[in-house]
């Protein structure tokens, strides 16, 4: 199985990252040599294993509901592209 | 002073030989003078590191010092340092000033341990030979024509130099240990959940974990005893008992059980390599040690498991990283989803953009159970070989990467000859279990070969008392790059 | 053609917790844009998420309160899609494993006109957690938008209805029903107007007798009862008028537009989707051990089916009474506590339906805050029933109990408002009322029933309201044969 440009172009624009068409043509090319590699796998009988999503198998802890965090959305903004009244600015959202 | 270990280090210090300040200068004039060659550090800043130092001789002065207070150590700019530039080896955070410490760079602050700076490294930790940093390369300071590996390379590159006694490197699918193995140091990456992920700029989640690269085994142990204990702040950091992973060093080695994987002595292995690490075999052997072949089967398929998985999680992982609320934003851009477009397309370097489209890809619909769902049941294959294995031996040894460094440029256009770095590394990273990587000889060119060893699951102490002895009786780890002294 | 409404609901109800589902961060609502977005909530690199016990806690309540299965084993996936109030480009969300599977929730849909209201049981498909997002506040910033992340991380629990409710009326019926049952257990403040219930209603129609579904629109973001009612009145025209002159319904996301009462697509969602859903790698698998469960179970409160159930067989009130007065747990335990008061749980349920809930609306008060309390009702209604008070009387009194005039006795023997009971003293009355309206006397004796209700009338006005009419009628009939 192999990626078309289409393929590419799709997968792009779901992860937001701008191609153009000689770029994409690339990337298709090498992203089938990667998928060759991958391939391997799809030989391998897994029939009734589990998958596995951690390292170790362990269940997840609970903190307790308490508030312990304080403002800091001054040191944060300093940080940020655009900001206004507090608020992050975005080009308009469109609902 | 730049051949010392870190014990030595501290004893002087706390024998008021010399003070963290004199020390830490030392080793800052040691980086103005080699730096510019090896481009082992993306972040200098002289004041912040004396001032550390200082504080350090206060802790010292006041008698409240810890095992390594007032050692500096180098820091992966993987690691978020409140107040300084962390970039993660990226344009898309070459402006980013963290908010806030990582767990472990807290740890290392609490045990009074200036930093010396953050290391350079492949981009989000996506690479094999640090030539994807979007700060340059590193040179490997045995030849600077050479790869230092990656993505620690900075880091490794740093301490076989000698401009630091020790840094912190992350490995996910072998970024300490086969850096370590390029540059001729010692890496351990330990057991998945041992050391806090918190502020650890995630690559791919499970399989991301800290540890130690210095000279040698000692050192590596004195700095696992700071680097490791639980975090409430990350979900997956284990609660253990604390552990002193110096107390086996001494141990002999008489009837140590060691596991020979046949896979990872097949096709593919350098000659040079393979004779430096039967040559270890042997020494092992001769400090009381037996061997038994053993088979890691599903091993051969790490690599694709890998491919699959990190990208899978790495492209999530990456999606914060949008231009809205920190790090880099294109500058021009027609609405919102232009300026994440552009903002994505020029932040982020190829390597990076290439595993988030594979990771977009394996997730997506249609796509999901034949990829990343088959990549998860492999990976339990692949787990499921070494507790086997565990069974008959106490360590598993083999070679930490297939060849020595190879030349800058000479594998950066072909992704997959890139990838086969990793082979004898990912696995350990798949399983979770601890791996570390130790000089073991050097191949006609004069570069280092680095031997593998995977323990089973908090298993370091008997690890490190395998590298110790064997670091004992050889000196492999005391060499030094000529031409730098 | 005669057609069939489908709706299912998908409520997102924001759980009670002080803290955040997966940070420190404080939950309130209103405060100052990001003052209460920490550094997971705005998503910095390197930081994790940790999970918030109370948040669990609130899903266990919620699984047994409607008979639910509680996964034992539960997981978190990451729901992958890119917009500026959801930080980490992905949402915190449970698909393959959620909290809380299946259960059902008993609704009294209201009568339509003269008919019987009805009773209807709704099947749960599932409920999972999982975080809110920030806001998006679309008021002109140079032609930006402005993002505020203190909801980025407010736990959610999203609870997915099967597609069972056949009109507006009873997805209305289903939607308070849960409301009441989510503020009753305490797993949500219920404030429709803050955001805390916000329904997403998935519409479609068939023609009566097809057994598929059609295509179905779902409206999003419904924060009232009303606006839910409105919404799918409208969408349901919308798709039979579009299906009858020959359209076909698209599958879309819409919006309801209160001002206009329409419905329109969503732009953000024309392009198609693919959230790449898979196991946060930051987060185990949540285990719910049963000590906990059954911890959990044993301080849950009476729920509101239980409560109807027996409000009907203890007090003999109606099915629809007793689902309105188990609308919220304070007014249900207001008015057992009236009704234990006065021993009168059919009078106590018409003064605690009828003049105390139009006097609290008036006024525009909680229960909580109610100038008459249950006792009291309970003491008035005891006076109703003695014969003390006739019903005109007791809404003097009632009125004197919400003024704060004092206790029951004082305000009646205070404004001499006690019923007159003595029959000499209302037998004197009666003889003057016949003797000035003979008139009224010879059209009742002629057969005009009507002109017995006008002398009733004229008695109590003589008695300026304080004769006991049972009374007034039985002396007046003896009196008139």
């Amino acid at each position: 199985m192999s990626l078309s440009q289409d393929d590419v172009k799709r997968i792009a624009a779901l992860a937001r990252i701008e191609i153009d068409d000689a770029q994409a043509q690339a990337t298709q090319t090498q992203l089938n040599t990667i998928f060759d590699l991958i391939a391997a796998m799809q030989a391998v009988d897994t029939g009734g294993i589990a998958p596995m999503a951690h390292a170790q198998e362990v269940f997840q802890r609970l903190r307790d509901d308490a508030v312990t965090e304080t403002d800091r959305h001054a040191v944060f903004q300093a940080i940020a592209p655009a900001v206004e009244n507090g608020l992050y600015l975005v080009p308009k959202v469109i609902e | 002073m730049p051949d010392t270990s870190l014990s030595a280090l501290a004893a002087q210090l706390a024998a008021r030989q010399v003070s963290s300040r004199e020390l830490a200068q030392t080793y800052l004039d040691r980086i103005a003078a080699l730096n510019p060659a090896i481009n082992a550090f993306i972040t200098v800043d002289a004041e912040k590191t004396l001032a550390e130092a200082a504080a350090a001789d206060a802790l010292i002065a006041a008698g409240n010092a810890g095992p390594l207070t007032g050692v500096p150590i180098a820091h992966k700019d993987i690691f978020c340092t409140d107040g300084w530039l962390t970039t993660c080896g990226s344009k898309m955070l070459s402006n980013f000033v963290a908010p806030y410490d990582a767990h472990v760079i807290q740890r290392f602050k609490a045990a009074g341990m200036p930093s010396l700076g953050k290391t350079n490294m492949d981009e989000f930790a996506m690479g094999s030979s640090n030539e994807t940093s979007f700060f340059g390369a590193v040179k490997n300071p045995w030849n600077p024509a050479y790869v230092p590996g990656g993505s620690s390379g900075g880091a490794a590159a740093c301490v076989a130099a000698r401009m630091a006694p020790a840094a912190t490197g992350t490995d996910t699918g072998g970024s300490i240990r086969q850096p370590a193995a390029l540059c001729g140091i010692t890496g351990l990456k330990p057991t998945y959940g041992l050391v806090s992920r918190f502020g650890m700029i995630a690559f791919a989640s499970s399989l991301d974990q800290a540890g130690p690269m210095a000279p040698s085994a000692e050192d590596c142990a004195l700095l696992l005893n700071v680097m490791t204990g639980f975090d409430p702040n990350d979900s997956t950091s284990l609660e253990r008992d604390k552990e002193d992973y110096t107390r086996d060093l001494q141990k002999p080695l008489a009837g140590l059980r060691v596991g020979l994987p046949k896979e990872f002595f097949a096709e593919g292995l350098n000659s040079e390599v393979a004779a430096a690490v039967d040559a270890a075999v042997n020494e092992l052997k001769k400090l009381g040690a037996t061997t038994v072949e053993i088979s890691l089967a599903n091993s051969k398929l790490a690599i694709p498991v890998y491919y699959v998985l990190a990208p899978a999680e790495a492209s999530s992982n990456l999606s914060r990283f949008d231009g809205v609320r920190y790090g880099y934003r294109a500058p021009e851009y027609a609405d919102l989803n232009d300026m994440y477009a552009k903002t994505r397309a020029q932040g982020f370097g190829a390597e990076v953009k290439r595993r988030i489209l594979i990771g977009t890809y394996v997730l997506s619909h249609g796509y999901y159970d034949a990829y990343y769902l088959q990549a998860q049941k492999i990976r339990r294959l692949i787990a499921d070989d070494f507790a086997e294995a565990f069974k008959a031996c106490d360590v598993i040894l083999g070679p930490t990467a297939p060849g020595t460094a190879f030349k800058l440029g000479e594998k950066s256009d072909d992704p997959v000859e890139m990838y086969l770095n990793d082979l004898y590394t990912i696995p350990a990273n798949l399983a979770g279990l601890p791996g570390m990587s130790l000089p073991c000889g050097f191949d006609a060119q004069g570069l280092p070969i680095g031997l593998q060893l995977v323990g089973n699951y908090f298993s370091e102490a008997k690890m490190l008392n395998v590298a110790h002895q064997y670091q004992r009786a050889t000196d492999w780890h005391a060499r030094r790059p000529e031409g730098l002294q | 053609m005669k057609w069939e409404t489908v709706i299912g609901l998908e409520v997102h109800t924001q759980l009670a917790t002080k803290s955040k589902i997966f940070s420190g961060s404080s939950t309130a609502f209103g405060a100052a844009p990001n003052t209460q977005a920490s550094a997971v909530d705005i998503a910095l690199p390197g930081v994790l998420p940790v999970l918030n016990r109370g948040a669990v806690e609130c899903a266990i309540r919620f699984g047994l309160a409607i008979g639910a299965n509680l996964n034992r084993v539960n997981v978190f996936d990451r729901k992958n899609y890119f917009y500026p109030d959801l930080p980490k480009g992905y949402q915190i969300s449970q698909l393959a494993r959620p909290i809380v599977e299946g259960g059902a929730l008993k609704i009294v849909v209201p009568s339509t006109g003269s008919g019987q209201s009805e009773e209807r049981t709704i099947h749960l498909t599932r409920a999972h957690l999982e975080e809110d997002a920030g806001k998006s506040l679309h008021e002109d910033f140079h032609g930006m938008t402005g993002i505020d992340l203190n909801r980025a991380g407010t736990p959610l629990l999203e609870i997915v209805s099967e597609p069972e409710m056949r009109s507006s009326a009873e997805a209305v019926a289903y939607a308070r029903a849960l409301h009441t049952l989510v503020t009753w257990i305490g797993i949500c403040d219920g404030n429709m107007q803050e955001g805390s219930f916000r329904v997403d209603a998935n519409v479609s129609v068939r023609p009566v007798g097809q057994a598929e579904f059609g295509t179905r629109r779902e409206i999003k973001n419904l924060n009232s009862f009303r606006f839910l009612q409105q919404a799918i009145d409208y969408e349901v025209r919308w798709q039979i008028e579009t299906l009858e002159d020959g359209g076909r319904i698209q599958q879309a996301t819409v919006l309801f537009d209160p001002d206009t009462g329409e419905t329109r697509m969503m732009r953000s969602k024309e392009e198609a989707h693919d959230y790449r859903y898979f196991p946060d790698p930051d987060l185990l698998p949540i285990r719910l051990d049963e000590g906990w469960i059954e911890t959990v179970r044993a301080n849950l409160p009476e729920l509101p089916a239980a409560m109807q159930a027996r409000f009907q067989n203890d007090y003999g009130v109606s099915a629809y009474d007793a689902s309105v007065l188990t609308g919220t747990r304070a007014l249900a335990e207001y008015f057992e506590a009236a009704a234990r008061a006065c021993g009168q749980g059919k009078l106590a349920a018409n003064w605690v339906m009828g003049e105390f809930s139009a006097a609290l609306n008036k006024a525009e008060l909680d229960i909580a805050q109610s100038p008459v309390s249950a006792a009291q009702l309970g003491a008035l209604i005891a006076r109703i029933q003695d014969g003390t008070l006739s019903g005109k009387l007791a809404k003097q009194v009632f009125e004197g109990l919400w003024e704060g005039a004092g206790e029951v006795d004082a305000i009646i023997e205070a404004r001499g408002l006690k019923q007159m009971s003595d029959s000499g003293e209302l037998e004197k009355i009666i003889d003057e009322v016949l003797a000035a309206n003979p008139k009224s006397v010879e059209e009742f004796r002629s057969g005009k029933d009507k002109a017995f209700n006008a002398l009733v009338g004229q008695v109590m006005k003589a008695s300026r309201g304080k004769a006991n009419p049972a009374q007034v009628n039985e002396l007046l009939k003896a009196k008139l044969q």
